[in-house]
């Protein structure tokens, strides 16, 4: 009993598995609900599906969750993503709209690349804030995240400009080799971060500086540089997400794209068991919260959940994840546990612990 | 994770505190459009509150708003709530220091108005809602309540897909995209739809969900309708914008808005009128935000201290495909 207990110790310790568990649950939940839930069926060469709406949809949060995980691995946080996403999607948009012919390949590219361009000042202006002036990344980004709303309205005229480009339309809906455009996007983009991150040492002086900004400048890291770096990141991902969201209904609302998506890319990143006070990230958890939320949203979809009720749903299941990935609550539960296992076995179970 | 937690807590505070004026600082830029304190030069003064900009239809009645003020000679005080009701608080109080003559607003929810409306019937600053109510039991809080019928259009809607299925012999599936769960508009034209579609047993709400009012939503919501219920005949969205959003999911589906699918929506906005006239859409019943004159006279008449209708409704009709593409032209927004 204790045997199995203990080889199962490194799957059941480790960080991805209650966020895992879960996922699981939640879309065994639905297949019970719908048992063609977990089907995909090729529809005119493309997957088609809940499963794959989930993963389309999560690609943008995905994308801006990355770019939080470097920030707050850094002890920051960046309020300002789903602005920076409404103002990038509007510029590319409004862009677009005023060209001659919207399906021009030339005219959908230098309208992301303005976009693009804009979102890297507006993190670089974070970044500034945060690691140039020493305000508090809270308050820093919060600036941007009221004005780049305004801005994003400004940009539209408070109008939702639609457009009609093919082109643009591919970077929300289009598919590649069956699979949606998006998530190979947000899939490119996390394959290069991590290889940044962790096949070079800057993953390590990102959470060198925010396990001890002042210690990691002692040995010889440009800490400032590095802080300024993660927000033009941050940005640059809230962007692509920006793109994305506007590519998918073909139009800029500079009130409703990205709106609250800052906050579930902060539970995505915790969810993810990264910790809030700096100095450790993990991608892959990353990629795991932000599935999960796409998915409660989903699924409260595909089982019709009262809407008056959705929020409690949600929370609920939020509130049942950060609770099952905290290891005091998790010891405290085992406490509980305890006295029907011989007295010696929770010490050597805590020991067996550390390691993994 | 080194520094100590009071010094976190201290600086945090602050912060917040900093931010929080920050905002106040920015949102007050943002609305002083209109220039001077007024009131001195005898002109009536009227602030009003408006949700945000949310969608064609909020955009085209603010302009009315804009535009009747100015053609009426009523100074202005505009403010953009950004699609929150602490914003809208904060911007009513605001107005009633500034000593406003009239105060209207759209409120964004139904409920939670009661204690900044009694502020101003004390500050005796006459309040005129707009476009949406508030479930405030004290009626003598607001003078007078001006905008659509909610039910009505929701009826509207139905009434129309009534007439269209009393051949119908088998079940008519409808699936729903609610508004802003909690709105009025929502609740609203969720029960007048619901009223006129109990005419015939035939018809029945498989699904409904929130939608808020937004594209994005509604196309999200649409493409899990489309996989749970394998026989959708019918969409009802309580907003064009959210009918928009679906229509890209019914297509992505392989199935033809307007025709395997019939799609009735509210408002009568632009793009919706466009997608109606091309026999996307088969039915819109219209939502008129141009009440800014109504609005005006309105506003004239409570400062005159005359007594003013509890209720004035905005004037509205319907459209079918045929009269989208005749009303397209000369649409105004």
């Amino acid at each position: 009993m204790s045997t199995v207990k203990a080889r199962l110790a490194p799957v059941t310790g480790h960080r991805l598995f209650w966020p895992l568990v879960v996922l699981v649950v939640l879309l065994a939940a639905n297949t019970v609900y719908r048992p063609s839930f977990l089907s995909v069926e090729l529809k005119n060469g493309q997957l088609y599906g809940s499963l794959i709406d989930i993963v389309r949809l999560s690609a943008p949060l995905i994308l801006v969750a990355l770019g939080m995980s470097l920030v707050i691995a850094t002890g920051g946080i960046d309020l300002s993503v789903g602005s920076v996403a409404a103002v990038s999607g509007a510029i590319a948009c409004l862009y677009i709209s005023e060209q001659p012919d919207q399906n021009s390949l030339g005219a959908v590219l230098t309208a992301l690349a303005i976009a693009f361009g804009i979102a890297l000042l507006l993190g670089a202006w974070n970044g500034i804030l945060v690691a140039g002036i020493g305000i508090q990344p809270i308050i820093a980004t919060l600036i941007l995240m009221v004005a780049g709303r305004g801005l994003a309205q400004l940009i539209t005229s408070g109008q939702i400009i639609t457009i009609n480009s093919e082109p643009y339309k591919t970077i929300g809906v289009g598919h590649l080799l069956t699979l949606p455009f998006a998530i190979i996007i947000a899939l490119a983009v996390t394959l290069l971060v991590a290889v940044l991150t962790r096949r070079t040492a800057l993953g390590m002086i990102i959470e060198a500086v925010g396990g001890n900004a002042e210690a990691s400048r002692l040995a010889g890291i440009r800490s400032r540089r590095i802080t300024l770096l993660v927000y033009v990141v941050s940005a640059a991902c809230a962007a692509i997400a920006g793109f994305m969201m506007t590519a998918n209904v073909s139009s800029a609302d500079g009130n409703a794209v990205g709106l609250w998506v800052e906050l579930d890319a902060i539970l995505a990143v915790v969810i993810g068991g990264t910790s809030l006070a700096g100095g450790r990230f993990y991608l892959s958890g990353t990629i795991v919260g932000a599935l999960i939320i796409q998915t409660l949203t989903t699924s409260v979809y595909a089982m019709n959940i009262d809407p008056q009720t959705t929020l409690l749903f949600k929370a609920v299941v939020v509130i049942a994840v950060c609770l099952i990935q905290a290891p005091a609550f998790r010891a405290r539960f085992r406490r509980r546990q305890a006295p029907t296992a011989p007295p010696a076995a929770p010490v050597e179970k805590q020991k067996e612990q550390v390691p993994a | 994770m080194l520094k100590t937690g009071t010094t976190i807590t201290r600086r945090g505070l602050g912060a917040i505190l900093a931010a929080g004026l920050l905002a106040t600082g920015l949102a007050a830029c943002g609305n002083s459009d209109t220039g001077s304190d007024g009131g001195d030069d005898g002109k009536i003064v009227l602030g009003f509150s408006q949700i945000g900009a949310e969608s064609g239809w909020r955009t085209a009645n603010t302009n009315s708003i804009k535009e009747s003020a100015a053609a009426a000679g009523i100074e202005l005080k505009f403010d953009d709530a950004q699609g929150k009701q602490e914003n809208q608080i904060k911007a009513i109080r605001n107005f009633i220091q500034q000593k406003v003559d009239v105060i209207a607003f759209s409120p964004i929810k139904e409920s939670g108005w009661d204690t900044v409306l009694k502020e101003a019937k004390d500050a005796k600053i006459p309040v005129i809602l707009t476009d949406r109510a508030v479930d405030s039991a004290d009626k003598s809080l607001y003078k007078s309540f001006l905008g659509s019928d909610f039910v009505k259009e929701g009826r509207l809607a139905g009434e129309w897909l009534v007439e269209q299925k009393k051949t119908a012999t088998g079940p008519v599936n409808i699936v729903e995209l609610q508004g802003t769960t909690g709105s009025a508009p929502a609740i609203d034209r969720k029960e007048g739809f619901a009223t006129a579609i109990a005419a015939n047993p035939n018809l029945k709400i498989v699904a409904s969900q929130s939608g808020d009012f937004t594209r994005a939503g509604g196309k999200q919501v649409m493409e899990q309708f489309l996989k749970a219920n394998p026989k959708i005949d019918v969409l009802f969205a309580h907003n064009d914008d959210m009918g928009l959003g679906a229509l890209e999911a019914i297509t992505a589906a392989g199935k033809v808005p307007g025709k395997d699918i019939t799609i009735i929506t509210i408002d009568a906005v632009k793009d919706g009128m466009q997608a109606l006239a091309d026999g996307k859409f088969n039915f819109i019943a219209e939502c008129s935000p141009l009440l800014g004159d109504q609005l005006m006279d309105l506003v004239k008449k409570v400062k005159a201290g005359e007594e003013v209708p509890a209720r004035v409704e905005t004037q509205e009709g319907t459209f079918t495909q045929e009269q989208a593409k005749a009303a397209l032209p000369t649409r105004k927004y």
